[in-house]
């Protein structure tokens, strides 16, 4: 089964209100795509509907292959040295031997003993998005994945992308700070949404 | 089934590190303690009434975890996390009643000993108690975990937790308290209102996680 993530004719209505309407778009192995667009546009949303949380009000959301999905909340135990706490996904998703390798990519090894709760907000979005590489997921639904994050964790973030596509990986990012990602498309929200 | 173990180990190990557990026992006795003193030191009366007593104090005891069963992990997006592996929020309810009964139904039954000492119960009447309890509890974990699940969200959970699992803990209560004189007949009424909450509790809570994520 080839990796892959389609939105077709998407209408995404939250409270009364529609966020976006018929939006398509489609990524193959290797694509990428950044979510742009000004704040309550309907991003988060869009990640949601990717990830199955949710489901459109009109339209299909095609998805093949495993999804990780890296959202505000960490979902990692606050108590439980970090290492401990992103091992409990890795044994669940079966891949315990990415742990190590998602610690060295956001540079977290040092730091991997001491409990989430004692994290700052940079190192828990660092630790989310180790979670992210350590899942082995073919697609990444990553939302606002550089909040709280540093010049040089970006850098650890957008290289971390750059080695998941060519792997054959797909990565759907929802941001609204610049992110470099080589040729992804860009879903502009701002431009199709209507407010009623 | 390798996300069911780790579930369960999982929280767990988070109710007995996190106090929960100890905070359980220590309500329960307390609360059992309370009726001495309320209805005064008549030993016989006591011994009549104390099998009773324990079901009251275990069923106030079971309303204490709600709030941190499932609401704690809807926040943290610990749920979230399942849903996108294609794991059923029905599956997470059963390992989490499973988890709750571990951390709740034994020490349960431990303190049971110590609150028949407190009340000077017959041995035949705590033994009766604790085979009530070990068939009654997991139909309360059960009901608890369905419960936290519904009122996860809700402003004041924990006084409307309650409210909701109370009166349908009431069945339990009867049968339960009744199996310590009524015998095999009550007994088995306690096991089938058991059983009926623990295989209805799973797609109650599963529904009830799954429409919260919308």
């Amino acid at each position: 089964m080839s990796v892959a993530l389609a939105f077709d004719g998407v209408t995404c209505v939250r409270g009364g209100r529609t966020l976006f309407a018929d939006l398509s778009f489609a990524l193959a192995p290797g694509g990428a795509a950044l979510v742009i667009g000004p704040n309550g546009v309907g991003k988060s949303s869009l990640v949601r509907l990717a990830a199955g949380l949710l489901r459109p009000t009109h339209g299909v959301v095609g998805v093949a292959g495993e999804r990780a999905l890296l959202t505000e909340a960490s979902a990692l135990d606050p108590e439980v040295p970090l290492v401990r706490a992103l091992e409990f996904w890795a044994r669940i998703d079966g891949r315990m031997d990415m742990v190590e390798e998602a610690l060295a990519a956001f540079d977290l090894s040092a730091i991997a003993n001491i409990p989430v709760r004692l994290l700052s907000t940079g190192q828990r979005r660092r630790a989310g998005l180790a979670r992210v590489v350590a899942s082995g997921a073919d697609l990444w639904l990553l939302d606002e994945p550089a909040n709280g994050l540093d010049v040089s964790a970006v850098a650890m973030l957008e290289a971390a992308i750059i080695v998941h596509r060519a792997r054959g990986g797909i990565a759907l990012a929802a941001t609204h700070t610049p992110i470099a990602i080589h040729a992804a498309q860009h879903i502009d929200l701002g431009m199709s949404s209507s407010w009623g | 089934m390798g996300m069911m173990a780790a579930l369960i180990t999982r929280d767990v190990r988070r109710a007995w590190s996190g106090g929960g557990v100890t905070l359980v026992v220590a309500f329960f006795l307390l609360a059992t303690i309370l009726f001495p003193f309320a209805i005064g030191p008549d030993a016989a009366l006591l011994a009549r009434v104390g099998g009773g007593v324990i079901w009251a104090a275990a069923l106030l005891a079971a309303l204490l975890p709600v709030e941190r069963l499932i609401a704690p992990d809807a926040d943290a997006g610990v749920l979230d996390q399942f849903a996108v592996r294609g794991i059923s929020m029905m599956s997470v309810a059963m390992a989490k009643i499973v988890a709750h009964w571990l951390g709740f139904g034994p020490p349960l039954m431990l303190a049971a000993v110590a609150a028949a000492g407190l009340l000077d119960l017959p041995g035949t009447t705590l033994l009766a108690v604790e085979i009530g309890l070990l068939i009654g509890t997991p139909g309360l974990a059960a009901l608890a975990v369905a419960t936290s699940a519904l009122v996860t969200g809700v402003r004041g959970a924990g006084a409307v937790a309650g409210l909701v699992m109370l009166p349908l803990a009431v069945p339990l209560l009867i049968f339960g308290a009744g199996s310590i004189e009524g015998g095999a007949g009550a007994v088995k009424l306690l096991a089938a209102v058991s059983l009926l909450l623990l295989a209805g509790a799973p797609f109650v809570a599963g529904a009830a996680m799954r429409a919260a994520m919308d």
